[in-house]
Parts: C-alpha cells; structure tokens; sequence
C-alpha cells in the first residue's frame, strides 16, 4: 500500500540524490554537512534518547575516527579506503576503553567522568605536535579522485550516512535495541528480568562510538581537514543540542535538529558573530514550548488515533 | 525451595534486616507480614541479587546464591513483582513482557532481527492469562495503577519462573482490581504450580491465601507458622496489637 508518508520519503530521497543538480557547490557543500552532522547526532541518541546513557562528551569518537583516518592516509602508504574503515574502528576501540572506565558509573556520574576522559583525548591530541600537528591539525588531506570533487562527497556521505542509518534503526528495532530502551526506562527493572545492564550499555557505547567513528570519516572526506576543536568539548554540547532541539525520543529528531544548527550557524553568522544567541534563545523557546524537541512534538501532535479492539 | 538463613543488612547503622529466616517449600504461598519498615522490601532485594546480604545465606534449590547479581538470580528462574510500581514507561504493554520473555530466551543480543517477529506468541499468551491482551498497545506510562501493578507480574512471568516473589501486589489498588488480584494469584498457584512469596498489608488478603505465614518486625523474623499459628501469637500481638491478646482476623 503506498501511504502519504511513503510518497514523502521517495521524494526525500529524490530530492537528496538530485540536489547537486540544482545547488551550487557551497550549499551542496553544506548538505554534506548537515548529513554527517545527522550521524553524528543519530550515534549519540542511541546511547542517549535509546539508552538514557548520558554520554556529554561524544565528540571525542568523531574525532577519534577522524584523526584515524586522517592519519592511516597521510602517514602510511595504505590504500585511503583502508583508512576510512580503520577510522570507526579506532573511534570504537577508544569507546570500548572509556566505557569499560566510565560504565561504573551511572546518570550524571557517567556524563561527568566521560567529559573529563574525553577531555583528556582532546589534550593528547592538542599536544602531540608530532603526529598529530597539534592544534594547527592536519590539512590538504588527498582522497581519492572518485568522491574529492564537491558532489562526489556529497554522494559518498549520502551513501554512507543512508546506510548507517539504516543500520542503526535495524539495531534499535531489534531485541538488543527493545532492551536498551528498557534499560533506559527502568535499569533495576531490566537486571530482574535477566538483563545485564552493564554489558549490554557497553556494547551500546562501542556501536555508537563507531558510527561517531564513520561521521569522523566523513568530515575527513568532505572537508579535508581534521583539527583539535573536533574533539572539543563544545562541540559535544553542540551535538546534545541537536539532539535535544530536533526529539531525543524520535529516530529522526536528531536529524532534523542538525539540519537546524548547521542551518542557523551558516545563515546567521554571515549577519553577526553572536550566532549562538540566536541558538540559545531558540533553544530555550524549544524548551519551555516543546520539551520533546520539534519532532517529539509533531509527533504527539498527530499520532494516529489507535482503534479500539472489539 | 528456599531457604533464608539468618541474612542481616546494615545501612549506616541502621539494621533495616537483622536475622531474617524464611523456609518455603515447592507450590507453598508464603506471606511476609510485618509493620511498616519492618525489612520485607529489603529482605526481597537480598533474596534476588539487587542488594548485597552483611551476612547469612540464600539457598535456592539447595544452591547457594546469596549475593549473586540479579540478572543470575533471575536465569535461576525466580521473577519478582515491585512495590513501587517498575515498568518501562515509554514501552507498549506488550513491548514490556516482550522484552522480559527476549531475556529469558536469551535473545537479546540479537542485532538485526526485527523485534516485532519474536516471541509473539508467548507474550500473548502471558497477556492473556493476566487478562491485559486488549491493552497490549498502550503505551504502559498511560495505564491505570492496577493495571500497571498487573503488568508488573506479567513481567514477572515473562521470564517462566518458578518461584515468584511479589512484593504489596495489591498496594494503592480498588476493590475489583484487589479481588482480580487476589483471583490472579492463586491461578498462578494453582494451574501453573508456582511457588509465591509475597508481602502484603492486607490481612484479609494475606490469611485468605497463604500457606503459611512469617512476621517480620524490625528486621528480624519473629515467628513462621500457619495462619493459626501466626494469628494468635503473642509477639504477632505484641507488634501489631500493642500487647493486646486479641487474635488478628
């Protein structure tokens, strides 16, 4: 049966693929962003909006699979498709040794402990001028011929971004995803039912510092450029926005809510430098009239009404 | 079945469970009574993993699982209802037992089969012998309280106990929905054969359905005894009654 909502996702799809089409290259430019800033946000509500892990420093597995990549095709003679599949594995492997430190913890706790380890990433990065050209970072990173131009990026973080989020919402539909949103919910209530709560968040962390991993990959690709503030701690707060802004609750929410911020950050700061009051107070608005973020609320909104069984 | 010896619990000070002793025996209903702060929510979290015992021992089937996490405590197969009721808000009632019955076939570090084709049947089935199956797509935060404390033991019940513990399942409940408790309870008594403790502070609720009772009063197990045991009991007097030697019920 083709529904409305099907006919708006083909025409989605189409407008995305079109797009380069119709745009000049500053605004494909921009999509690519809004797309790998979408995963970004996405990987953090997983743990976030799925898992009720407040994890405030998400940022540093972006990085992490950024300054992967970056490193794997400036400083060894590995084919650049190597690189961008080691990225997210490091970002991953780094989420899988924080999260073993941070899991102990719960709530609050986990948020504070997590921001000051990601911090210290970010300082190691910041430092190590040897590998990592410190703060100056790493520029004019050759990729290949095939996705260096504008739109090949575009598509090549259309693809990979499509597939990613495909993939996370296989996860959260799943049985591991229906007992993460339990362990959200009620932590107590899902070790009475045979759950390993620790574990099961673990594995929750290392997935989402993956896909962190691939939207690292991505800014390496579309930008050429990785640097430290990538793993900077405002950044992470950024993202949370995004999440919050767009409906930690809804698969999508994210999505739209980094469509928003990389929206509002081009547009305004072209009239002034004080973009982020204009963000602050927009996301106050949101805050007091939509607690579910913008999505949440439309949702809510025109849920269908459920029929009553006879 | 299971055998509490002389387990005691501190909290800074406070003996909230001071030797406590409970024998209950397979397809036994067993009541935990005691005045308020007497230890019975306490005595349950020992029981089940979700706190750890200062000293003495759980045995359950003649195995040892004092303090044993409660995802352990739960493959062993005994399921707990909460007090304060305990469900996943933002889930459907089905999704609820759902989840709780993926755990018990350990299923849940499946990836990528979608949810919604496993173990319908079995949740269904569990629904429908609490009498929630035409709820099953609410979500379980809009439910009414004795709903809500029903969806509890389903739960429960997803993880195919064999020992149930339910801790004041009829609290804060009307008088129908307590009478379609006290009705769901001996059914899982009697047809499906499990064995229940439960904690309760209605009397006529707790003498109407159990085998044999054990009276708590400040952490410590005062008597365990049937219901004309317990009845006119001195210390049961003395703790309820004020000394009085009026019989309870």
């Amino acid at each position: 049966m083709v529904t409305k909502g099907r006919i708006g996702a083909y025409a989605g799809i189409i407008f995305l693929l079109a797009l380069p089409l119709f745009f000049p290259r500053f605004y494909v430019y921009i999509a690519s962003l809004i797309l790998l800033y979408g995963l970004l946000a996405t990987s953090l509500n997983f743990v976030l909006g799925f898992g009720g892990i407040y994890q405030f420093h998400h940022c540093v597995f972006y990085g992490a699979g950024a300054y992967g990549a970056a490193l794997m095709l400036t400083k060894t003679g590995f084919s650049p498709w190597v690189g961008f599949i080691v990225g997210p594995l490091v970002a991953a492997l780094l989420s899988l040794i924080l999260g073993l430190i941070c899991i102990r913890l719960s709530k609050l706790y986990f948020g504070m402990l997590q921001i000051s380890l990601g911090s210290l990433v970010w300082a190691v990065i910041y430092r190590w001028y040897s590998l990592t050209g410190g703060d100056d970072g790493i520029h004019g990173i050759s990729v290949p011929d095939m996705i260096a131009s504008a739109n090949g990026a575009y598509y090549f973080a259309l693809i990979v971004t499509g597939l990613s989020f495909f993939i996370i919402f296989k996860i959260l539909k799943s049985p591991f995803g229906s007992v993460l949103q339990g362990i959200r919910d009620n932590p107590i209530r899902s070790e009475m039912i045979g759950v390993n709560v620790k574990r099961h968040q673990l594995a929750a962390l290392v997935i989402s510092g993956f896909f962190a991993g691939v939207a690292g990959v991505l800014f390496v690709v579309v930008d050429t450029t990785v640097f430290p503030d990538m793993l900077f701690w405002t950044l992470s707060m950024e993202v949370m926005i995004m999440c919050l802004l767009g409906g930690w609750f809804t698969f999508m929410g994210p999505i739209l809510g980094a469509a928003l911020i990389v929206l509002l950050r081009t547009f305004i700061s072209t009239y002034t430098v004080y973009w982020a009051l204009f963000l602050g107070i927009v996301l106050m608005i949101i805050i007091f009239f939509l607690p579910n973020g913008v999505l949440g609320y439309f949702q809510e909104k025109f849920r269908p009404k459920k029929l009553v069984k006879g | 079945m299971l055998q509490v010896k002389s387990l005691t619990k501190t909290f800074g000070g406070f003996k909230a469970v001071n030797g406590a002793n409970l024998d209950v025996k397979k397809g036994e209903i067993i009541a935990v009574i005691g005045p308020n702060g007497a230890g019975k929510t306490t005595l349950f979290n020992l029981i089940t993993g979700i706190l750890k015992p200062d000293s003495g021992q759980v045995f359950f089937k003649n195995e040892d699982i004092t303090g044993l996490p409660p995802y352990i405590v739960c493959k062993k197969r005994i399921s707990r209802s909460f007090q304060v009721v305990n469900v996943f808000q933002r889930r459907t009632v089905f999704e609820n037992v759902q989840v709780s019955v993926l755990a018990r076939e350990n299923k849940t570090w499946n990836l990528f089969t979608p949810s919604k084709k496993l173990v319908i049947e079995e949740t269904n089935r569990i629904l429908e012998s609490v009498g929630l199956i035409d709820k099953g797509d609410d979500i379980s935060a809009a439910l009414s309280h004795g709903d809500r404390k029903v969806l509890e033991i389903a739960m429960a019940l997803g993880g195919n106990p064999e020992f149930l513990i339910l801790d004041e399942p009829t609290a804060g409940m009307a008088a129908e929905e307590t009478d379609r408790c006290i009705d769901l309870i001996k059914q899982l008594s009697e047809k499906m054969g499990l064995t229940i403790l439960f904690c309760e502070h209605d009397m006529e609720l707790v003498f109407s359905i159990s085998d044999r009772i054990m009276v708590m009063v400040r952490g410590s197990t005062i008597i365990q005894g049937s219901c004309e045991e317990v009845r006119c009991n001195e210390a049961v007097q003395d703790a309820y009654l004020g000394g009085s030697d009026v019989c309870l019920m």
